[in-house]
């Protein structure tokens, strides 16, 4: 075995890190047995898809564009002789590359790779995790939750799924409309459920408090399920459709026994009013005082060049194992989580 | 003092809040699948002893308090304040009866016991676990009636009232879980 040299361990002496990595703790966080179930999951995934046609492809991890979205935050790499031109993002999710390939006629498409999230971990996150994202042109947001189905299913074992419209769910657990509430009317609902302290925000940071705090607790007791179409405002990258009188966002959330496992949207292929949703969270950004992004240029030529109609969704496989294998903490079922990598 | 971001959130970890220090007891990570992450803490403060969930944004701060446990011993109390001592300093530190709470009951002269020192000065105290105190006052023994589990109140030299079995008696010493209040056995002088 070669020595390592006693300066590599800890990183630089001039960033001295809170918790420096125990040098003798070297072998993986997950059991052999669980690596030979990662192994096995992978092969019935990519069973799945070559049965269905669907094409595995690979796009690059380091990004000359990282994203706009104020709630996500990419690492980002910033030394090298490559990087001349600019530092470079370590992707959070492969989206905008693999819309680039369906807008030059690709068809279905799907992606087993790594992405990257800053200061996300916890027992259900680590900062850099395995993304199964895949895409369907043709299919709106309720064909492919079928798809979505049937793939875990495939995985862990046939089992009924339901799906649960965002009003609804919130009409259940809280006999209140989160299109119409009053916002006093949600801040209220919150100090039913938690002491909410000094926390300030809108509509959103309200309704995302009684998405974790209340909603997602019951859908923990509804197995494989659905959450569909989001407040507009929430659309994240969906079309917005009318559904009884209020704008929605054709997205939906995949919940498995309560772990939130994949997002999936009816793509946004309208190249300008993706523009506006980028500036939107970029001026969302600078109101929380992040730094605003530079737009991905390359996607919006694409969709300008013309995106299928196509519904895609991005499954954090580590979570899918999880559910698997029984673990749950995503430390022990990494071979070398965050804190031993 | 040092900040403390919610990810740095552990049990044990001492932090002011809305002017009380509070303890760490529990963190939660929750995150919709988009949009704002939040951690659901559980916490004590440790000036009321309330414990409850509060919920921050995740990245949000709180800054570190000037909390320390110390093992002490217990010397006197004048009526007004209890006095300890630091064993390795000598140094003697004056808690009031609103730092040592019902504490006063398992109290006795020489013994150790946990201080909670906030900014130097006490905040709570814990007796040990188990403690040896006498018996003032009992009603008299039923020899032999060991066997039926019957039992009578006892009132220790502390002023505690514990429920002792009938075959106890005046003047002997028992010991006496603190955190239950329940008699443990007899204790040969």
């Amino acid at each position: 075995m070669i020595p390592v040299p006693a300066s590599t361990r800890t990183g630089s002496a001039s960033k001295p890190r809170s918790r420096p990595w125990p040098v003798s703790d070297w072998r993986p966080g997950a059991t052999l047995e669980q690596l030979r179930q990662r192994a096995r999951l992978l092969a019935t995934i990519r069973d799945f898809f070559a049965a269905r046609g669907v094409l595995e492809v690979e796009t690059p991890l380091l990004c000359s564009r990282g994203i706009t979205d104020p709630a996500i935050e990419p690492l980002i790499v910033r030394d090298g002789q490559s990087l001349a031109a600019g530092p470079r993002y370590l992707q959070t999710s492969p989206e905008y590359a693999m819309k680039r390939l369906l807008a030059v006629g690709s068809g279905p498409i799907y992606q087993i790779c790594k992405a990257f999230r800053d200061g996300e971990a916890g027992r259900r996150h680590n900062p850099e995790f395995t993304l199964l994202e895949w895409y369907r042109p043709g299919v709106d947001h309720h064909g492919l939750m079928a798809e979505v189905a049937a793939l875990v299913c495939s995985c862990l074992g046939e089992r009924p799924w339901q799906a649960f419209s965002y009003r609804e769910a919130f009409q259940r657990c809280l006999q209140l409309d989160p299109f119409t509430a009053e916002l006093a009317e949600l801040q209220r609902a919150a100090g039913q459920l938690t002491d909410p302290g000094t926390l300030v925000g809108g509509r959103d940071l309200w309704l995302d408090l009684l998405l974790t705090h209340a909603v997602e607790p019951w859908l923990a007791e509804q197995g494989l399920c659905f959450l569909y179409d989001y407040p507009a405002s929430q659309a994240a990258l969906s079309r917005l459709a009318q559904r009884d009188g209020h704008t929605v966002g054709e997205r939906f959330e995949l919940y498995i026994d309560g772990v939130e496992v994949a997002n999936g949207y009816h793509e946004l292929a309208d190249a300008a009013e993706q523009r506006a949703r980028f500036e939107a969270d970029n001026r969302q950004r600078e109101a929380w005082g992040q730094s605003p992004r530079p737009l991905d240029e390359a996607l919006l030529a694409a969709l300008e060049h013309g995106l299928p109609a196509a519904s895609g969704v991005a499954l954090g496989l580590d979570r899918l194992l999880m559910l698997a294998t029984g673990e749950t903490d995503i430390r022990r079922l990494l071979a070398f989580s965050w804190e031993r990598s | 003092m040092a900040n403390f971001s919610t990810n740095e959130f552990r049990p044990g970890l001492k932090v002011m809040l809305d002017g009380d220090p509070c303890s760490i007891l529990e963190n939660e990570f929750v995150k919709p699948g988009k949009g704002q992450a939040f951690n659901r803490v559980r916490m004590r403060n440790l000036k009321t002893g309330r414990v409850w969930e509060r919920t921050f944004k995740s990245g949000e701060s709180l800054e570190g308090a000037d909390v320390m446990d110390r093992t002490m011993e217990y010397l006197y109390t004048d009526g007004e304040f209890w006095y300890f001592m630091e064993p390795d300093t000598f140094e003697q530190h004056q808690a009031d009866a609103k730092a040592v709470g019902d504490a006063y009951l398992w109290l006795k002269e020489q013994d150790s016991c946990e201080v909670t020192l906030y900014n130097g000065s006490p905040l709570s105290v814990a007796p040990a676990n188990f403690v040896e105190l006498e018996i003032v006052e009992t009603d008299p023994g039923l020899k032999g009636d060991t066997a039926q589990g019957g039992s009578k109140p006892a009132k220790l030299s502390t002023g505690a009232v514990v429920k002792v079995p009938l075959f106890v008696t005046t003047g002997e010493v028992i010991r006496v879980d603190t955190r239950t209040g329940e008699y443990q056995n007899r204790v040969s002088k």
